[in-house]
């Protein structure tokens, strides 16, 4: 299989006369972690539909190899199915009862939810459902994991929780991951690559690399040097002591 | 919504209000208030029971009643819900139809009595009709705006995961309007069970309308009280019934959200 994932030509995306994206050129190797973040309303969602296949670009080219899989910005568990019931939705292709037995008893696993197979997400709180939402998509042999905002919704300390889980759930599961927030610190203690767009019509403001392996800790220096760089970028620090040689595109 | 905290006391207050309701009518009928002709007393209308247990009629009275609200409920849902989920789907058909379903919903089904006996005589049939005419109407815009309110996302996340034809309608669709329409099964379920009293009344020969219809010609007004009784507890019992759907695991999020 190829080792490039996703390959972006001069991507642009209009809605009637609305221009959501500007010519976007962007390769995705296969195995990186690449955070989008950008203000409410400037494409992030239409970014991800883009690279699910949704919707096709208004010009340009994207390539894209692997099965995705998506979670939703709004809840997209089913909630008149249990835990089991909604994570084995991945694992509609399992035809063997045992090995479906085994992939959900190692999925609950992973996501600690051990003790609520048969519970339904309106019994959940918000960070188990999450979760669900997150094996139901690391299910079967996919490539790439698609998220959008998965954690807008959960509360600050939840939320720092959250990342760690994630981080530890691709260390047994590897995926290629394009994770879309709006939340600098997220996208920092996350992704190899955080790419951060402007207002709509979106458009590449800068494009940041870490090297630390996950998790990272939020105070940890090059995740604490990211996000200053990023704010400083947006304008929303002064300016930086650091060095700026780091800085891939601008 | 279960009143667990509650204490067992409080819980026996519902006997204490009947038990006082019997007294009150026990008293004003032995202090004469209204003349025994109209006013039965709580003895008279006891004997009653037993005369028309006794006699069968009442269970006749019931089956017949019973029998009438099941066909025509039945038949509502089973024709009401999939002609919702085709108009919650097709925007044409929905515009065309939808000022026609709102007329007949806001028709009283007592407006159609003389047509029904016209048209279907005495007994079961208008009965099945009048009942029919109540609950289809609500059914089908239950459905409609049941199938308009379904997230998009899950038609998106079914579709990811393979679901397509018709597993997306019993997979999806179904189950996801499963909370509204069965609120409105449990308010149409009510509503057809006060028609067929009123259906009973002027197109039956028995059933429960007609029983207190009958009661009321013969002058037999302990009979009249027995019939009042009886239906207003089966209208609670079939009410009951309902709720134990909406307890059904996989329909009660759509209550406890
Ligand atoms: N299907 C659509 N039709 C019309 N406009 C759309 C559609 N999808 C998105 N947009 C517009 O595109 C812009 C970007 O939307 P979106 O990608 O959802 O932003 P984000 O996810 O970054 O908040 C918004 O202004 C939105 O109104
Ligand atoms: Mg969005």
């Amino acid at each position: 299989m190829s080792s490039t994932i996703f390959k972006l030509e001069k991507v642009t995306r209009s809605f009637a006369a609305v221009e959501v994206l500007n010519p976007l050129t962007l390769d995705i190797p296969r195995g990186e972690f690449v955070a989008v973040v950008g203000p409410s309303g400037c494409g992030k969602t239409t970014l991800l539909n883009l690279l699910s296949g949704f919707i096709e670009p208004s010009s340009g080219e994207i390539t894209r190899s692997g099965r995705m899989r998506m979670v939703y910005q709004q809840d997209g568990l089913f909630p008149w199915l249990t835990v089991t019931e909604n994570i084995s939705l991945g694992l509609r292709h399992l035809k063997d009862e045992r090995e479906l037995e085994s992939q959900l008893k190692e999925l609950t696993a992973l996501i600690k939810l051990e003790g609520f197979e048969n519970h339904y997400p309106h019994q959940l709180s918000g960070g188990m459902r999450q979760r669900v939402e997150i094996a139901r998509a690391l299910a079967g042999d996919t490539d790439v994991l698609l998220l959008d905002e998965p954690f807008s919704a959960l509360d600050y300390l939840t939320r720092l929780r959250m990342r760690r889980e994630l981080a530890r759930m691709l260390r047994e599961r590897p995926r290629t991951v394009v994770l879309v927030t709006h939340d600098i610190e997220e996208a920092a203690q996350l992704a190899d690559r955080v790419i951060v767009f402007s207002e709509r019509p979106a458009q590449v403001r800068c494009e940041w690399r870490l090297y630390e392996p996950r998790p990272r800790d939020l105070t940890h220096p090059e995740v604490v040097k990211a996000v200053h760089q990023i704010l400083f970028e947006l304008g929303l620090e002064k300016d930086s002591q650091l060095e700026t040689a780091e800085w891939i595109a601008g | 919504m279960t009143p667990d905290h509650v204490s067992t006391k409080a819980r026996l207050l519902p006997l204490l209000v009947l038990l006082t309701a019997l007294a009150i009518w026990s008293l004003l009928t032995w202090l004469r208030v209204f003349p025994e002709s109209v006013f039965p007393s709580p003895i008279a209308v006891a004997k009653g029971f037993g005369e028309e247990i006794s006699s069968g009629r009442m269970y006749n009275d019931l089956v017949a009643s019973l029998f009438r609200v099941t066909a025509g409920f039945a038949l509502a849902t089973v024709l009401g819900i999939p002609l919702g989920l085709w108009l919650g789907q097709g925007a044409r058909a929905r515009i065309a139809l939808l000022p026609a379903i709102n007329f007949f919903r806001s028709l009283s089904p007592l407006a159609w009595i003389p047509f029904a006996i016209l048209w279907f005589g005495i007994g079961d049939k208008p009965a099945i009709f009048l009942i029919f005419m109540a609950s289809f109407f609500p059914i089908v815009l239950a459905t409609i705006s049941a199938v308009a309110s379904i997230p998009n996302v899950y038609f998106r996340v079914a579709r990811d995961y393979g679901i397509k034809g018709f597993d997306m309608l019993t997979q999806v669709t179904l189950p996801a309007i499963a909370p509204q329409v069965i609120t409105t099964l449990r308010v149409t379920a009510g509503l057809s069970w006060l028609v067929v009293v009123a259906a009973e009344m002027i197109a039956g020969r028995d059933g429960l309308g007609f029983a207190i219809w009958d009661a009321r010609n013969g002058l037999r007004m302990d009979l009249l009280v027995v019939g009042m009784i009886v239906i207003g507890i089966i209208g609670v019992v079939i009410d009951r019934l309902l709720v134990q759907l909406m307890k059904i695991e996989s329909i009660r999020w759509g209550y406890d959200r």
